[in-house]
């Protein structure tokens, strides 16, 4: 029982830490973006690469991982995402909708269709009784990592001016850009950080996810999961929201096989029938 | 006298602010009465209350006699209240034609009519082309509504009111952003305007005000402030003071 | 009344109904469709998924292009449509195609119906994901429920028996063609009829501003419901023309990628005007049966690669290739003409 918190938290850790830009972004920009799967993908197949054919340590593949997402992020926010910020959400969609395909079968062609994993270090296998509680260690690592970054977050978020021109841009952007605020600037930096973290989140996921080119059309539903339930106004929405469905999902497959992943798109539809705007979002309407 | 339309202690708040604060406003039947005051005193979150755009906090709306309070924005209109915008609502891709065809077809039960062509009645048709003299919008008829200049939608946007039928007309701010010479067009059609037609004017030029209403309410910080006739409002020095203050503002 | 007002009554009648009058390259359009009954016998196939194609097609543009609502789960019905046809067949509840057709089509719509409440909900990402909610819901519910729908490996073994009890599905696809074609045209012609009523004008007009639309006493929700119902309905048809067409229906029929796919047809063929979905249709199929020929593994490369080049570009710019197509349109229909002469003639009396 335990055990399966355990697993559910780690599992919704994972999905914060790979949807939480997603959130951002669709905050800032009132973008729709159903292809931030990918850039976890990007993430998840650097991981792979460099530790499995460039001998690579995996702990330091991981923040490689986070680079290289990252970057593709700030290329793809100039070159393309740019473009649609003013159109209509059906533009936004569609042009989503492209990329995702694009990369699912791109990376088809160069990397093959198998399922792929990263070579993890001894440290992280197996796991330890702790009270009681099977710990698995490298779900241990990942709720420490996601954790960590979480707070990070927070406190950027929170405590930097960065942040604080961040959420204004958020509140509202065009007192925000009034007040010399670049946000543009604020965007760019946002949207790479956002992907470097779905980077990063794809790596730590190889093992617990799985990795083949189909990811981000397996994983798009959960991570807008993630966004249209814990809402756009701060940060701490989506964790929960993340937390939830890690958990609820975890605990869905062990203890309802049968129903699979029916219960998750149940609860999905009825929070947003209950609440359209998000479960932890203000109630305050724009 | 009968009345058209009332409010009793209407209140709405958003988080700790109180736009409409305890509003108790009579509207006789056939009246012309204006709702004037100065910037941010809660007119159009009144309008939108009265229209069901927006859902009060507490308080009723009568219409007629009848609770409208919990009904539909739609099914005020079908009760014979209609309203008109500040900023122009219209439908970019629709023509004039198009538009004051729906509002008629709308007001005589054919929305649910996917057979018939649309303005395939005659009848309906001569309430159209009336609605399109009257507006002098004939010359654009077939043309996008995006595309037309700013007077011609502004016309339109009270024609669409107009081609309602309404018992009771809110218009808020119908002269909005129209130049001086273009005006009486506007002006005119409002003003004849069938006697029976009740109309509650939002409005923010005296002069238009002073012209067209019979009674006046002045709303200020949300709450009803003063309620007279234009001439005894005009001297009430506590309606200049408020005024002046907010001239001394900007 | 003036003779003013009589004449803007006359130009105002006639512009309404040029609105519903048949244009020639729509007649010719459906006498080439026809035509193909007989022109090319070889490609009837092809030409059956291409009709299913542009009726799903078609019912998407009654939701998005016309009311505005963005779906990502419009396979729902197409999968629903499917498996009700293929099952009424298999267990002979059913036999008649046609009478099939139509149970298919209203179940569908039932669950359209139901679903309509939830996407009214919420903005458009909401809507996005309730819709997409839905089709992965009944994915796992017909993944679920195998003894019932054959799971993962498909509905089998589903015999058709012939159409009207009269015409056989041949292995050619000809009685295959010529029915799609048929349930195409007459859905086609109610669709046109619905788009030019009043009620049509009303979607567009929720489409174009919500808020103006409540307050000239149009009920948004309610034409909601309904059109959604109806777009549920002509998808259900659809996905049901493809089960009796191939014998067969399976959980892909539900899938994202039928969904997305949808959706390219249609911006392809551009949305509103009816014709977009069954030109997209056209247009997919012509290009997948090419490129997939070419990199049969990687054909969604190239639907996503379109889809972004679409986007990017402009898609007003991009449906402007039939631009020259609508001149040549305009000289052709003599009706306009003479109508533009009368009309100038009419200015030059004033």
């Amino acid at each position: 029982m335990l055990t399966i918190l355990f697993d559910g938290v780690a599992y919704g850790m994972l999905l914060f830490v790979l949807a939480c830009g997603l959130s951002v972004t669709l905050g800032l920009m009132n973008l729709i973006n159903l292809a931030h799967g990918a850039f976890a993908m990007a993430g998840g197949y650097a991981t792979v690469v460099l530790v499995n054919n460039f001998g690579v340590p995996f702990f330091l593949s991981l923040p490689l991982a986070f680079l290289v997402a990252a970057v593709i992020g700030l290329v793809m926010e100039r070159a393309v995402y740019v473009h649609v910020y003013r159109k209509p959400h059906l533009e936004q969609v569609l042009l989503t909708i492209g990329l995702v395909f694009m990369a699912v079968a791109g990376t088809d062609y160069i990397m093959g269709s198998t399922q792929v994993f990263a070579q993890t270090p001894e440290v992280l296998q197996g796991q330890f009784q702790f009270f009681g509680v099977g710990i698995g260690r490298y779900r241990l690592l990942i709720i420490v990592v996601c954790g960590v970054l979480a707070i990070g977050l927070q406190a950027i978020l929170t405590k930097t001016r960065f942040g604080s021109r961040l959420r204004a841009a958020v509140d509202d952007q065009r007192v925000a850009r009034g007040l010399g605020i670049n946000v543009n600037a604020i965007f760019a930096l946002t949207f790479a950080f956002g992907s470097g973290l779905a980077g990063l989140g794809g790596a730590l996921g190889t093992e617990i996810l799985g990795l083949d080119p189909t990811f981000p059309l397996k994983y798009m539903i959960y991570f807008l999961i993630v966004v249209t339930v814990g809402g756009t106004s701060s940060i701490t929405g989506p964790f929960l929201a993340s937390l939830l469905l890690g958990i609820g999902d975890v605990a869905g497959k062990y203890y309802v096989p049968k129903l699979g992943a029916f219960v998750i798109y149940t609860i999905m539809i009825v929070v947003l029938i209950w609440r359209p705007n998000g479960l932890f979002s203000r109630a305050s309407t724009k | 006298m009968a009345l058209a339309l009332q409010t009793k202690g209407l209140v709405k708040k958003f988080g700790g602010l109180t736009a409409t604060n305890d509003v108790s406003l009579t509207v006789e039947k056939g009246a012309r009465h204006a709702l004037i005051g100065p910037n941010g005193a809660g007119k159009t979150t009144l309008i939108n209350l009265l229209s069901g755009v927006q859902k009060p906090t507490a308080g009723r709306i009568l219409l007629e006699g009848d609770d409208i309070t919990g009904l539909s924005q739609h099914a005020r209109v079908r009760r014979g209240m209609v309203r008109t915008f500040q900023i122009n609502q219209l439908f970019g891709d629709l023509t004039p034609l198009e538009t004051i065809g729906l509002a008629v077809s709308e007001r005589n039960g054919l929305g649910m009519d996917w057979w018939r062509v649309a303005g395939s009645k005659r009848a309906l048709l001569e309430e159209i082309s009336s609605v399109l003299e009257r507006f002098h919008l004939a010359d654009v008829m077939n043309e996008r509504t995006a595309i037309l200049p700013y007077g011609k939608q502004r016309l339109l946007e009270i024609a669409v009111a107009i081609a309602c039928q309404p018992r009771v007309l809110l218009l808020d701010e119908p002269a909005a952003g129209v130049p001086e010479d273009e005006r009486h067009e506007i002006l005119a059609s409002i003003a004849a305007l069938p006697a029976d037609v009740t109309v509650l004017l939002i409005e923010h030029d005296m002069d238009i005000v002073f012209s067209f209403a019979q009674k006046i309410s002045v709303l200020v910080n949300g709450g009803l402030f003063v309620e007279g006739l234009p001439d005894d409002v005009a001297r009430d020095p506590r309606v200049k003071a408020v005024y002046l203050g907010e001239e001394a503002h900007v | 009344m003036s003779s003013a007002t009589s004449s803007i009554l006359r130009r105002a009648s006639d512009s309404l109904s040029a609105r519903v009058r048949w244009h020639p390259l729509e007649i010719i359009f459906w006498i080439v469709a026809f035509a193909m009954i007989w022109l090319m016998p070889t490609r009837h196939l092809i030409m059956t998924e291409i009709a299913w194609l542009g009726l799903f097609a078609l019912s998407l543009d009654l939701i998005v292009g016309y009311a505005g609502i963005i779906s990502l789960g419009h396979a729902a019905f197409f999968g629903v449509g499917a498996y009700v046809a293929a099952l009424l067949a298999k267990h002979e509840l059913i036999n008649e195609p046609v009478l099939a057709l139509l149970v298919a089509g209203l179940a569908a719509m039932a669950v359209g119906f139901v679903t309509s409440f939830l996407v009214l909900r919420g903005t458009d990402l909401t809507r996005l994901m309730v819709s997409l909610g839905v089709a992965l819901m009944l994915r796992e519910l017909a993944n679920q429920f195998g003894w019932l729908t054959g799971g993962a490996d498909g509905l089998q073994g589903v015999v058709m028996q012939p159409i009207l009890g009269l015409f056989r599905f041949d292995m050619f696809g000809h009685n295959g063609f010529v029915y799609c074609l048929v349930v195409l045209f007459v859905l086609f012609l109610v669709a046109r009829r619905l788009a030019n009523s009043p009620f049509g004008l009303s979607l567009v007009a929720i489409k174009n501003n919500p808020l103006r639309a409540a307050a000239i006493g149009i009920p948004v929700d309610q034409r909601l419901i309904v059109i959604y119902s109806i777009a549920a309905f002509y998808a259900g048809i659809a996905g049901a023309l493809l089960a009796q067409t191939t014998s067969f229906a399976s959980l892909d029929v539900f899938s994202f990628d039928r969904s997305a796919d949808l959706l390219l047809v249609l911006i392809i063929g551009g949305t509103g005007y009816l014709y977009g979905g069954l030109i997209g249709a056209i247009l997919f199929k012509l290009m997948q049966d090419y490129l997939s020929v070419l990199t049969p593994q990687y054909w969604p490369f190239w639907i996503g690669a379109l889809l972004v080049a679409m986007v990017l570009i402009g898609r007003d710019r991009i449906t402007a290739w039939n631009a020259p197509l609508r001149h040549l349109a305009a000289k052709l229909d003599w009706r306009a003409t003479r109508r533009a002469a009368a009309a100038a003639a009419a200015a030059e009396d004033r």
